[in-house]
């Protein structure tokens, strides 16, 4: 009966696209309304075949670890590609000239870096998320993932929701919010896969067979929720026209700021602190093989994480048209934080209590603790970076970027890697990895890696910081805007290859799981059975 | 519970909540005692902060907070700092006579000068005349070092160009002056020979029949602005052609460019956007270095 509720929709939107693509304004929603009539028709034709055909009985018996598998490989891939883009990235910004005159103005800094930020939070860090939840809540609900094909339509839906933006940046389609760059259309399409993301884990929880909701449940649910609440205030706008990608914002002046790193703080809160959060709940116990730490703290850390995090976005805007009262609470929940946030780090630590010595032998392990530890570093980080005073010196400099960095590539990279390597083995049943050298491997290069970056980019951003402040006797400023950036390039370059190294590790990573599915010593299927009652 | 497998667990281990999720397990620890002791001393910080500071909205404006702080009036205040101890200068600056500002009579006035030139070409000039002021070459935008002078380098002169421009439409004062695009003038022979004769009296190397044909050309075209002997004119701005010091480049290719299709240099008026007082120290920083008159 589905099927031809189906048939009819999916028939119209192809049709509807064709038709904006005839109208549109502009090249991005035009090639935007060719790719979706194209994944219209195609689903159309796909559907039509199979309308009518005995449906596959489901087995009730089994996880569904499908969406798993496609949004595991989804994060390699996404990964890889916005490593790379990065790297390019860097290298354009110490050497301009690789800002192409051939390739204007499709892949100039601009357009490449949101393409960048977007591919590693969203597509990389997002998808890894949807592995995480996926897999972690049937586990701990011990209860088949609710919804059926729901879970796919979340999976396909996001890839488009990515190949969607990624397009949009590189032909010029910005509402230009930091991390909330897509467009309306863009925008609604997000939230129908995120409220299907939201079903589906809800069902799940609410069908589970286990008495008490574990802690990673916790954190994933919040965010779940609270991404779905900061997506739909920050992106209110007002469509030029229906045919055209172009939308005007409905706040305004430093309404509009607030709004934006409200949503900008909390994006890096619960998609990059409190989603990984729940990852690691789950993973380090398994790979430890040792029980959590502290129940205790895991609930006082994380209700007052969730409560903290929320009002701390003022410190983006210290200094600037923002009222000095907002500047004030925004700073001091930031200090707040601190502690909450640690929380998660002891927690995840001191799980290891009983089993340190598995670090000599365990570089998966080896690479989770490493994560918490960046983890630390970046959370102290933050809160002393949001203290006025700081903020003065750090702000607008590189400084900033080097904390982004130690915390995404540090924290979400490694703790995602370590993820990735639990979980290919498990979900193609495999004895092990391929390769445990190339693991290690990858863990010297990604740390190195960041380290270098991390550090480039202190020297450079705290040396820029002196540098624009510096005034002589008289009240003048000393340098130039240009004198700072020319004294720049060298921890450029030094940052740039900090993030081939990176990229490096990634790609050794890539081929590791490739060659474990591929050649990996194949085992009975032990891990697909959902426990009987 | 769905898994009782403890095999997890050692002998001197503390009590778990008795849970267990897909085998994960959660010890019974209490909360470290260090981290909620540094909890409650943020939370103290916090409420302490925020009434020393202003935080809290309020229904008709938020808690001003007992210190008076105000990032507003923090930076009022160090301008003004500034602005009193350089009033002095300042005032002296704009009445002086220009040309009198010099480093053994007027020390004081002349260090000001320099600093707040120096700061006020680095932040609007650089961009053009490069951090060190040496132009870019062959692209139109003067080197500022050398003692070749498009329209004049005494202090006051260079004063006049840097308060209103050249070339741009928003000051009536700019210099002004406009070359003729000669495509449609002279004849593909005739631009040859005035090229080659260009060539010739700025000493490179050219085709001598060209060259000599050249001459004619020029001095009933080119001489009106440029003067007879090539050495240029000041007072419209037109270069000297006979010292190898080019804004547009003097390969033959660069010389054919400039007579088919001429070439319009604009620099923008400073007056509506800097002080007086800037403008002047600019103009003694930019005499000040290598090439004033």
């Amino acid at each position: 009966m589905l099927d031809y509720v189906k048939l009819p929709i999916l028939g119209l939107i192809a049709v509807g696209a064709a038709i904006a693509a005839n109208y549109g304004l502009d090249l991005a929603y035009k090639i935007h309304a060719i790719i979706i009539m194209l994944v219209a028709g195609g689903l159309f034709l796909w559907q039509l075949r199979r309308t009518g055909e005995p449906a596959i009985p489901v087995p009730a018996g089994e996880y569904m670890d499908g969406p798993v598998k496609a949004a595991a490989i989804a994060t390699v891939f996404w990964g890889v590609t916005g490593f790379l883009v990065g790297v390019v990235i860097a290298f354009q910004l110490a050497f301009p000239v690789l800002n192409f005159e051939w390739a204007q103005p499709y892949l100039n800094f601009g357009r490449l870096r949101p393409l960048h930020t977007s591919a590693v939070i969203f597509a990389f860090g997002g998808n890894a998320l949807i592995a995480a939840v996926f897999y972690i809540g049937q586990r701990t609900c011990a209860v088949r993932q609710w919804g059926g094909n729901l879970s796919w339509f979340v999976f396909w839906g996001y890839q488009l929701f990515i190949v969607l933006a990624a397009t949009g940046y590189v032909l010029g389609s910005t509402q230009g919010q930091e991390y909330a760059e897509p467009e309306w259309y863009v925008d609604l399409w997000l939230t129908i896969v995120w409220v299907a993301f939201l079903l589906t884990y809800l069902g799940t929880i609410m069908t589970r067979k286990e008495p008490h909701i574990y802690v990673a449940n916790w954190f994933l649910l919040s965010f779940i929720v609270t991404v779905a609440l900061l997506h739909l205030v920050n992106n209110m706008s007002i469509p030029v026209s229906i045919w055209g990608s172009r939308s005007v914002q409905v706040f305004s002046g430093v309404q509009n700021a607030m709004t934006q790193w409200w949503y900008g703080h909390n994006a890096v809160g619960f998609f990059l602190t409190a989603g990984f959060l729940g990852m690691m709940y789950y993973f380090v116990p398994k790979q430890a093989e040792r029980p959590v730490y502290s129940y205790k703290l895991s609930i006082i850390h994380f209700w007052a994480l969730i409560f903290l995090y929320i009002w701390a976005g003022p410190h983006h805007l210290h200094y600037t048209a923002l009222p000095d009262w907002a500047s004030t609470l925004g700073m001091v929940f930031s200090v707040v934080l601190w502690m909450p946030s640690w929380g998660g780090m002891i927690n995840g630590l001191m799980t290891l209590q009983g089993a340190w010595d598995k670090l000599r032998t365990d570089p998966i392990l080896r690479m989770m603790v490493t994560s918490l530890a960046f983890y630390g570093m970046s959370t102290f980080e933050g809160p002393m970076m949001s203290i006025r005073a700081v903020n003065s010196l750090s702000h607008y400099t590189d400084w900033t970027i080097g904390h982004v960095h130690s915390g995404a590539l540090g924290w979400n990279g490694l703790v995602t890697f370590g993820m990735l390597y639990y979980l290919f083995p498990k979900l193609w049943n495999r004895k092990a990895l391929y390769s445990m050298r190339a693991v290690s491997w990858h863990f010297w290069l990604a740390t190195v890696g960041i380290v270098l970056y991390a550090s480039s980019m202190w020297v450079t951003g705290i040396m820029e910081g002196l540098m624009w402040r510096e005034v002589d006797a008289q009240g003048f400023l000393v340098n130039s805007f240009a004198d700072t950036v020319d004294a720049k390039l060298p921890m450029y370059v030094v940052r740039g290859l900090g993030g081939v190294l990176f990229l490096s590790g990634a790609l050794i990573m890539a081929w590791n799981l490739w060659m474990t599915v591929r050649k990996g010593e194949a085992i009975a299927d032990t891990h697909s059975a959902v426990p009987a009652e | 519970m769905t898994d009782h497998e403890h095999s997890n667990l050692h002998p001197d281990d503390p009590d778990t909540t008795g849970h267990s999720w897909d085998g994960i397990q959660e010890f019974n620890n209490p909360l470290p005692r260090w981290w909620l002791w540094c909890f409650y001393a943020t939370i103290v910080w916090g409420i302490v902060y925020t009434v020393m500071y202003p935080a809290w909205p309020m229904i008709s404006g938020a808690t001003p907070g007992v210190l008076g702080y105000s990032t507003r009036a923090e930076v009022a205040e160090e301008i003004d700092r500034f602005e009193a101890l350089n009033a002095d200068l300042r005032t002296q600056i704009t009445e002086v006579e220009l040309a009198s500002v010099n480093r053994e009579d007027t020390p004081e006035l002349y260090n000001y000068s320099i600093q707040a030139g120096a700061s006020t070409f680095a932040t609007w000039c650089s961009q053009c005349h490069g951090r060190g002021a040496a132009g870019v070459q062959a692209s139109g935008y003067p080197n500022l070092l050398d003692d070749d002078w498009l329209w004049g380098g005494t202090v006051e002169e260079i004063h006049d160009t840097i308060a209103h421009g050249i070339r741009n439409e928003d000051d009536p004062d700019a210099r002004w002056s406009e070359m003729t695009a000669f495509d449609d003038i002279l004849t593909d022979e005739e631009i040859a020979q005035v090229v080659n004769y260009v060539l010739d009296i700025s000493d490179q190397e050219a085709d001598a029949t060209l060259a000599s044909a050249g001459e004619t050309v020029f001095l009933d075209n080119c001489a009106a602005c440029h003067g007879d002997e090539g050495m240029g004119d000041r007072v419209l701005g037109a270069p000297n052609l006979t010292d190898r010091i080019w804004l547009y480049g003097g390969t033959p290719e660069a010389i054919e460019e400039t007579v088919r299709h001429s070439r319009f240099g604009v620099m923008p008026s400073w007056s509506g956007r800097l002080s007086e007082a800037d403008i002047r120290a600019t103009a003694i920083y930019v005499h000040g270095l290598g090439g004033g008159e």
